[in-house]
C-alpha cells in the first residue's frame, strides 16, 4: 500500500478563475523519495500541505488524499491529529519563520512529545538532544536552551528537521527545505535529509523548483504546472527523454548540479511567466508559453495524463514532439 | 508576477473595505459636515436663547416648545446643544491647528538637522509625551485660571509631539529618497525642498493624524469643562452641560446630560473613523 | 558575562534617562506654578486686608522672597525626601493629604486595570479568533464607540442606568468597609476603563491576527498541536509584547482620568483632590499631584522597557547588539 496517495485531488478557491489544484494524482511509497517540481504558484506547496489536512481556508476540496490508508479530505480532528503526530511530518521552507522566535529551541523540539504524547520534560529533552546530534548540531544540550535568533539559518533548518523527526514519522514532506539557505548550506541539508531517509527508511515528498536538485536525490519526479501534474517519470527517464515541453523547458533553464567538463552549459529560459490564479485557459495551460503549441489543438481541450513508456504525460503532442523537444533542451554535451 | 498571491489574499478584503468602509465613512463625513455647519450657523439655528433659563420650566420633557426638554435651570437643551457645538468645534480646532503647524515645523527641523539636535528634540518630546493632555490642561487652569484660552494653548503643546514624531519619521524616510537629493544638488535650499516637495508628500498622513487628534482634543476639552475648569456658565458647552445636569441625573431625569453626551460620542466616533480610514487608505496605497 | 554587562549598562543608561526626564518634569511643574499670576502671600491671608509688613513677613516665612532657583532647589530637595511642602488649604503636609486619599484611587485603578487586562484582552482574543464573523463586527463596533466614549459620558450613563434607575449600585461616595467599598467602586471602575478597554481590545485583536498568520503557527498546527495549545503558546504568547506595553502605558496614564471619574461619582481620591485643589488654588497640592501623575507614567514606561526583553527575547538581542 502506498504511504501517501493523492487521487484526483482538486482544490478551488472562490473568486479565482482556475482551481489551485486540478485533479492531482500522486503516490509515494514507503522508503521512496519522490519530487514534486514546478515554478512558484504551481500549487506544489498546497499539494504538500494537503497531506496534513492543511487546506487553504474557504476552499472547495474534491478527491482524496490518503496517508497510510487514512483519508485526509473531510477527516475529523482526531484522525488529522493522529496523522500529524504519528505518520507524517513536514519540513517548511524558511526555518526563521517556521520556528517560534520567542520560545527556546528545546520548546520547539519537545512540544509535540510533551503535549501530544505526554512525555515528561527530562525524557523529551533527552530525545530532542539525541535528534539534534543526529542532524549534526555540535552542542545539543546548549542549543536546547538557545533562542532561534542565536542560530544561523542552516542550523535552524537542522532544528526544523529534528523537530519533524521527534514523533518518529514514516513520511516526510519537505517543502523547499533548502530554498531559504545559502548554497553551501543547501548541500549539507540535502545530505542530512538523504542520510536520515536511508537510516529510517522514510517515504519522502520533496517539493522544489530546482529540477536538478530533485534529480540528484529522487527516485521519481512529478512536474507540476498551473495546478496540474503535467509529467511524471522515473528520474533517469525524465532526464533522458522529457516528453512534456514544460519539463524540457525546466531542464533547459536550470544549471546542472555538477558542472560538466567542457564549455559551460547554455541556459534557455522559458518565455513568459507562470499562470496566475486569475487566469485560465480552455486548453492546455502551458500552451501560451509553449514553443511547440499548435493552434486548433493545444488551445481546445486540456490534455490528460497518458502513459508513454514508463512516463505519464499530459500533452497533446507527447508522441510526435519527442524530436522537437530534443531541440528545446539545448544542453550542450548531454 | 505576484498576481496569484494578490488574488488570494488581498482582493476580497479590499473589495469588502471599498464597499462597506466607504459607506460608513461617507456617513461619518456627512455627520462632520453637519457638525461644522451647525456650529457655524448656531445663532440662527437655535430656537431659543440657551442662556435664558425660565425658573418655572426646569427639567421638562421634550415638547413642541423644548424639543429635547430643559435642564434644571430651565435652559432649552436643544438650543444649548446647538450653541454648545461652537466651543466643541473651535477649541479642538485651535489645538489641532497649532499643534500640527508646530509639530510639522519641529519634526522637519529635527529630521533636517539630525545629529545631537535631533537627539535633544527627541528627548524633550519624550518629556512632553509623559504629560497627558488633560493634565496639562488642568495645570494651565491652575496657573492662569478657568476658561478655555490657557488650556487650549497648553493642549496644543501636549498634542504637538504626536505630529512632530510622525513628521520626523516621514521626513527621514523621504529624505532618503533620490528625488530629494536631486533637488538639493540643483542648489535648492533645504527650506525650499521641505516646503515645496516634502510637505505635499507627507501632508495626507499628517492630516489623518490631525483628524484623529481633533477627536481626542474634543474629548479632553469636554472633560475639562465637565470638571468645571473649562468653559464657564453661561456659555453653553457640551461638557459643561453634562456637569450642570449631575443633580438631575441623580433625580432620574438624565435627558439634559445624555443629549450632549451622545453628541460628544457621535462626533468623536465620526472623527476617528474618517481619520483612521484616511490613514488606512494611505497605508494601503504605500504598501 | 559580557551580555550581562551590556544589559546592566542598558538598565543604568535607561535609569539615567528616566532621572533626567523626571528632573525636567519637576522643573517644568515648579516653574509653571511659579509663573502663576498673583501673589501667593496675599492669597494666604484670604482677602483679609493685610499690611505690607504682614505680607512681607508671610513671604519670608514661606520663603516666597527667595530667588527662583533657590526655591526650586529647596522644593526639589524636599520632594526627594517625600516632602511636598504644606497645603495652604488643608494646613497639613501635602504628602499626608495625598497619602490619605491614595488608597481609594489605587483601588479604583486596580479595579479598572483588572477589567482592562481581563475583559479587554479576552474580547480582543475572541475578535481575532472569530475574525470576519458577526461577533467580530459587533465587537469592533463596540470598540469604535467605546474608544470615543469618554469617562464622563460612561459615568453618566452607568450612573443613571445602574445607579438611579435600577438601583443596583450606589451613585455617590467611596463607601465604608471592604465590601461596601468594592460595591462603590464597580461603576467608577467600568467608567474609567471603557476607553482603555476598547484600545486594549483593538491592540490585542490586531496583534493576535498578525501572529495567527505567521508560519510558525502553521508549523505548530502541522505537528498536531491542539488548537488551544497553539493559540496559547504560539499566538497569544507572541502577541503579548504589544498587549503588555499598551496596557501598562494606558493604566499608568489612567491616573489623570481618575479626576473625571472621582468627580463624577463624588468620590474622595487623588483625582478629585486635584480638581478641588485647582479650584481652591492650593498650588502645593496641584504641583505634587501633577508630578506624581507624570512620574507614574515615566516609571511604568521604564518598567515596561525592562520587562519587554523577558517577553520577547529578540528585543534583548537587539538591545545588546546596539
Amino acid at each position: 500500500m502506498a504511504l501517501l496517495e493523492y487521487e484526483n485531488l482538486s482544490i478551488a478557491l472562490p473568486g479565482m478563475a482556475r482551481p489551485v489544484l486540478d485533479g492531482i494524482d500522486l503516490t509515494v511509497s514507503a522508503g521512496e523519495i519522490v519530487a514534486l517540481v514546478g515554478e512558484s504558484g504551481s500549487g506544489k506547496s498546497v499539494t504538500a500541505r494537503s497531506a496534513l489536512g492543511l487546506f487553504p481556508t474557504g476552499a472547495d476540496i474534491d478527491g482524496h488524499v490518503r496517508v497510510d490508508g487514512t483519508e485526509v479530505v473531510g477527516a475529523g480532528p482526531a484522525a488529522l491529529r493522529s496523522i500529524r503526530t504519528g505518520t507524517a511530518s513536514m519540513i517548511f521552507q524558511d526555518p526563521r519563520a517556521g520556528i517560534n522566535p520567542v520560545r527556546r529551541i528545546g520548546d520547539f523540539l519537545t512540544e509535540s512529545l510533551r503535549v501530544n504524547n505526554g512525555w515528561d520534560k527530562g525524557r523529551a529533552n533527552a530525545r530532542a538532544a539525541e535528534l539534534l546530534a543526529a542532524v549534526g548540531l555540535p552542542a545539543p544540550e546548549r542549543h536546547l536552551r538557545q533562542y532561534p535568533y542565536e542560530l544561523s539559518g542552516g542550523m535552524l533548518q537542522r532544528v526544523m528537521i529534528a523537530g519533524a523527526l521527534t514523533t518518529g514519522p514514516r513520511l516526510l514532506l519537505c517543502d523547499e527545505p533548502t530554498t531559504a539557505l545559502d548554497v553551501s548550506t543547501q548541500a549539507e541539508i540535502m545530505a542530512i535529509l538523504g542520510r536520515l531517509q536511508r537510516e529510517r527508511d522514510l517515504g519522502m515528498l520533496l517539493i522544489t523548483h530546482d529540477i536538478e536538485l530533485a534529480a540528484a536525490v529522487c527516485d521519481r519526479i512529478y512536474v507540476m504546472y498551473a495546478g496540474r501534474i503535467v509529467e511524471t517519470a522515473p528520474t533517469a527517464q525524465l532526464f533522458e527523454t522529457p516528453r512534456h515541453p514544460y519539463t524540457a523547458g525546466l531542464l533547459g533553464s536550470s544549471p546542472p548540479l555538477q558542472a560538466p567538463d567542457g564549455p559551460p552549459a547554455r541556459l534557455t529560459p522559458i518565455p513568459g511567466s507562470p499562470m496566475g490564479l486569475l487566469d485560465s485557459a480552455p486548453g492546455c495551460s502551458f500552451a501560451a508559453r509553449c514553443r511547440l503549441a499548435r493552434p486548433g489543438v493545444c488551445d481546445r481541450t486540456a490534455p490528460r495524463l497518458e502513459r508513454h513508456d514508463e512516463a505519464l504525460v499530459a500533452c497533446h503532442l507527447a508522441e510526435e514532439s519527442l524530436t522537437s523537444i530534443d531541440n528545446i533542451a539545448t544542453r550542450e554535451g548531454s | 508576477m505576484s498576481a496569484p498571491m494578490a488574488g488570494l489574499t488581498r482582493r476580497p478584503v479590499a473589495k469588502l473595505r471599498s464597499m462597506g468602509g466607504s459607506r460608513l465613512e461617507n456617513l461619518c463625513l456627512g455627520l462632520l459636515v453637519l457638525f461644522v455647519l451647525v456650529a457655524v450657523f448656531a445663532p440662527w439655528l437655535s430656537p431659543q436663547d440657551p442662556t435664558y433659563g425660565e425658573l418655572g420650566t426646569g427639567l421638562v420633557g421634550p415638547s413642541a416648545d423644548h424639543w429635547l426638554g430643559t435642564d434644571q435651570g430651565g435652559h432649552d437643551t436643544f438650543s444649548a446643544l446647538v450653541e454648545g457645538s461652537r466651543t466643541s468645534l473651535v477649541g479642538p480646532l485651535l489645538v489641532v491647528l497649532v499643534s500640527t503647524v508646530a509639530g510639522i515645523a519641529i519634526g522637519l527641523f529635527s529630521a533636517w538637522r539630525g545629529g545631537w539636535v535631533d537627539t535633544v528634540i527627541g528627548r524633550l518630546l519624550d518629556v512632553v509625551f509623559a504629560f497627558p493632555a488633560l493634565l496639562v490642561a488642568i495645570l494651565a487652569v491652575a496657573v492662569f485660571g478657568k476658561g478655555m484660552t490657557a488650556p487650549v494653548i497648553a493642549m496644543s503643546v501636549a498634542y504637538m509631539p504626536y505630529t512632530a514624531r510622525l513628521v520626523r519619521g516621514l521626513a527621514m524616510q523621504e529624505q532618503a529618497r533620490p528625488y530629494i537629493a536631486a533637488y538639493r544638488v540643483q542648489g535648492h535650499s533645504a527650506l525650499y525642498v521641505a516646503v515645496r516637495r516634502l510637505l505635499p508628500n507627507i501632508g495626507p498622513t499628517v492630516l489623518a493624524q490631525s483628524t484623529v487628534n481633533f477627536g481626542y482634543a474634543l474629548l479632553d476639552l469636554a472633560a475639562l469643562s465637565f470638571l468645571g475648569l473649562g468653559v464657564q456658565a453661561p456659555t453653553p458647552d457640551w461638557g459643561a452641560m453634562i456637569n450642570q445636569s449631575q443633580a438631575a441625573v441623580l433625580r432620574g431625569q438624565p435627558l439634559s446630560a445624555v443629549v450632549p453626551a451622545v453628541a460628544v460620542v457621535v462626533v468623536v466616533v465620526a472623527f476617528n473613523i474618517v481619520g483612521e480610514n484616511v490613514g488606512d487608505r494611505l497605508a494601503g496605497r504605500k504598501t | 558575562m559580557s551580555r550581562t554587562t551590556t544589559r546592566a549598562l542598558g538598565v543604568v543608561s535607561r535609569l539615567a534617562g528616566m532621572a533626567a526626564t523626571l528632573l525636567v518634569t519637576s522643573f517644568l511643574v515648579f516653574s509653571s506654578l511659579y509663573l502663576a499670576p498673583g501673589d501667593p502671600a496675599s492669597f494666604l491671608v484670604r482677602g483679609r486686608s493685610a499690611s505690607p509688613d504682614e505680607l512681607a513677613q508671610i513671604r519670608h516665612r514661606y520663603g516666597f522672597d527667595e530667588p527662583f532657583f533657590v526655591r526650586y532647589w529647596d522644593w526639589l530637595g524636599g520632594v526627594l525626601h517625600g516632602d511636598f511642602g504644606r497645603s495652604y488649604v488643608f494646613h497639613q503636609d501635602v504628602s499626608s493629604v495625598i497619602w490619605s486619599r491614595l488608597p481609594a484611587t489605587l483601588l479604583l485603578i486596580a479595579a479598572a486595570a483588572l477589567l482592562i487586562a481581563v475583559v479587554g484582552v479576552a474580547a480582543g482574543i475572541v475578535g481575532a479568533l472569530r475574525r470576519g464573523t458577526r461577533t467580530d463586527s459587533m465587537l469592533m463596533l463596540l470598540v469604535t464607540v467605546g474608544a470615543a466614549a469618554p469617562a464622563f459620558v460612561a459615568a453618566l450613563l452607568l450612573r443613571s442606568l445602574f445607579g438611579v434607575k435600577l438601583g443596583w449600585f450606589p451613585t455617590i461616595g467611596n463607601g465604608t468597609g471592604v465590601l461596601d467599598r468594592l460595591h462603590h467602586v464597580v461603576l467608577p471602575a467600568i467608567a474609567l476603563s471603557v476607553t482603555f478597554m476598547a484600545m486594549v481590545t483593538r491592540v490585542t485583536r490586531s496583534s493576535m491576527l498578525e501572529e495567527l498568520g505567521r508560519e510558525h503557527v502553521e508549523v505548530a498546527v502541522s505537528r498536531g498541536t491542539p488548537r488551544w495549545t497553539v493559540i496559547r503558546r504560539h499566538v497569544l504568547r507572541n502577541a503579548l509584547g504589544p498587549i503588555v506595553t499598551v496596557s501598562a502605558l494606558l493604566i499608568s496614564g489612567m491616573l489623570v482620568s481618575t479626576s473625571i471619574v472621582e468627580t463624577a461619582f463624588g468620590m474622595s481620591g487623588v483625582g478629585s483632590l486635584l480638581v478641588t485643589s485647582v479650584n481652591q488654588m492650593d498650588f502645593q497640592v496641584v504641583q505634587a499631584i501633577v508630578l506624581l501623575v507624570v512620574a507614574a507614567f515615566v516609571v511604568v514606561n521604564f518598567l515596561v522597557d525592562l520587562v519587554h526583553p523577558l517577553i520577547d527575547p529578540r528585543v534583548a538581542a537587539a538591545g545588546s547588539a546596539r
